[in-house]
């Protein structure tokens, strides 16, 4: 069992800030000590670049940074060498879309998507369409944007070379089964691509058992800084993958004829200086949850939306968007009032949560809505944080949404 | 007037124009009358999606219409705007929108100038709605820009 008052001592946000409600972490998380001492530290006592000197502190820095490979190597159930570092999400769906449109796509290929996706499983894949004349086509979702496997068996044409679905999404936190997906793509030969933003912090993603092609996420949805984010692939897949930048210490060798030879193994995909101390301290948040248990996190986190959403539901000016979905945030407007309006007065009220239409622009086809607020939770938060919240939420009107500003 | 300024000082008699502003906007319609000049203004907030037209004749703001999704703040100020500057000329309305920003940064502003739109007074103390408070007027700051520039 988790024990939550101990596990809240470790985040001196939470200490900080003891009025303040934090149910914003889909965007992002708090940091506990250790990530935190770990960015300090590099700063503090151990400064140099990697994979460059020849004295003690730059070997420090390259076993912890190339160490870190194998502290997510560990979480997903992967090689070390299928581990590489880019800037967050984003970087790395941008280099699967980019990798796939270059190497191994042809014009009137078919990547298959859903309308509930984030902004980066979809502009990436709309750049593809432009530049490689691929098509993009959307799974049908249900109004709680769960993807139904008839529908994705139907979608599933012999055109579809690859589909690109995050496991959790970003506004209504419906779990998609990628599991079966994954078994009916690689059928016929198609490659799956899993955002895994708002799936990896909070449960355990075997990409093995999953049989993921390619999983992107951050580091800091995870207790990670900013600034880190994470893309596994397949080694034969990587392997034949050229990569989005070319520079320093990802090439080995190359001559004025314009001629080159490339790395092999995660480094080809990390040209540049990386994010060194992100990356050694996003090793430390991912320790970090595997200490919990990220099987503990999921219940406790599951555990706790329930009552949050028992709790709500009971307020008559409360509409929720996502009532039937078992996890993820809880996705609700008060009835007559602007989201961000909202979202202001709970502000007054101390509680974080985020207004508007959360990068997932399309999406309002699906639940009817232009924007909404959402509230996520994560394992460090409280029943005492929801009932703050979930009295604050009924106090909702025009009149006191306005009153904040006098 | 000075007692209408002072009525303007009460937060009560703020939040109710606020509120009536936002239930029943003014001049909340578009026109398809080719002579208005239209801005779309969306792109500052992913939120805020709203679209202000004007008729702006020989330096002088005939008329200003508006509409769109938009919060409290947004909606409210633009429909103060609409009315504040319809029928000004160009100079008076780039005075008024002058003040207006000055409120909204926090500076020296003149209340008298601004009439119903001190109800915005207290919205730079919150950092994330003062692009709210100024979709509209941006909007019509731009199209008297172009105004000006045409008959350059």
């Amino acid at each position: 069992m988790m024990d939550v008052q101990r596990i809240r001592k470790d985040f001196p946000m939470l200490k900080a800030h003891p009025e303040l409600v934090y149910f914003d972490n889909g965007a992002t998380t708090l940091k506990p000590q250790c990530v935190i001492d770990a960015v300090n530290d590099f700063y503090t006592a151990h400064t140099s670049n990697v994979h460059r000197g020849d004295y003690a502190i730059a070997s420090l820095n390259d076993r912890l940074y190339d160490g870190a490979r194998g502290s997510f190597a560990k979480l997903l159930n992967c090689s070390s060498q299928e581990i590489i570092f880019t800037h967050n999400a984003t970087a790395s769906l941008n280099q699967i879309a980019w990798g796939l449109g270059h190497d191994f796509l042809k014009p009137g290929d078919v990547i298959l998507t859903t309308e509930a996706e984030h902004a980066s499983n979809l502009l990436p894949w709309f750049r593809m369409k432009e530049e490689y004349g691929v098509e993009v086509r959307y799974v049908p979702l249900d109004n709680q944007a769960n993807l139904d496997l008839s529908e994705f068996a139907k979608a599933l044409t012999p055109e579809v070379r690859a589909v690109a679905v995050a496991m959790v999404t970003n506004v209504l936190g419906s779990i998609q089964p990628i599991k079966e997906i994954s078994r009916m793509a690689h059928a016929q030969g198609a490659l799956v691509i899993v955002d895994g933003a708002q799936a990896v912090p909070h449960m355990k993603v075997d990409v093995k058992d999953l049989d993921i092609d390619f999983l992107a996420f951050s580091a800091h949805k995870m207790c990670g800084p900013s600034g880190v984010g994470i893309l596994y692939g397949k080694k034969q897949l990587l392997d034949a993958m050229s990569p989005v930048f070319m520079g320093g210490d990802m090439n080995a060798r190359f001559q004025k004829e314009c001629t080159y030879e490339l790395k092999k193994g995660p480094s080809k995909f990390e040209a540049g200086t990386p994010n060194i101390e992100g990356v050694i301290a996003s090793a430390k948040a991912c320790e970090y949850l595997m200490e919990i248990g990220l099987d503990e996190i999921h219940a406790y986190e599951k555990e706790l939306r329930a009552y949050f959403l028992e709790q709500m539901q009971k307020l008559g000016n409360i509409e929720i968007y996502n009532p039937d979905n078992l996890y993820g945030p809880i996705d609700f407007n008060a009835k007559g009032v602007f989201s961000q309006d909202a979202a202001g007065y709970l502000a007054s009220r101390n509680i974080a949560v985020r207004s508007g239409n959360h990068c997932a622009k399309i999406l309002h086809e699906v639940i009817g809505t232009d924007s909404t607020i959402r509230a996520s939770l994560y394992f460090y938060n409280t029943k005492e944080e929801v009932d703050r919240c979930v009295s604050a939420c009924a106090d909702i009107s025009l009149e006191n949404a306005i009153g904040i500003f006098f | 007037m000075s007692d209408y300024l002072q009525m303007l000082e009460d937060p009560e008699v703020l939040r109710e124009l606020i509120m009536d502003h936002y239930k029943y906007p003014h001049h909340h319609s578009l026109t398809e009358d080719m002579k208005y000049r239209k801005v779309h203004m969306s792109s500052d907030s992913c939120i805020d999606d709203i679209t202000v037209q004007s008729d702006i004749e020989d330096g002088v703001i005939r008329d200003i219409r508006f509409d769109g999704t938009a919060c409290t703040i947004s909606t409210s100020s633009t429909s103060i705007m609409t009315d504040l500057l319809r029928n000004k000329t160009v100079a008076e309305a780039k005075a008024i929108i002058e003040q207006y920003m000055n409120m909204l940064d926090g500076k020296e502003y003149d209340p008298g100038m601004l009439e119903e739109a001190v109800a915005m007074k207290n919205v730079y103390r919150q950092a994330n709605r003062i692009k709210c408070a100024t979709i509209g007027w941006k909007a019509i700051s731009q199209m008297i820009e172009e105004s000006e520039n045409s008959h350059e």
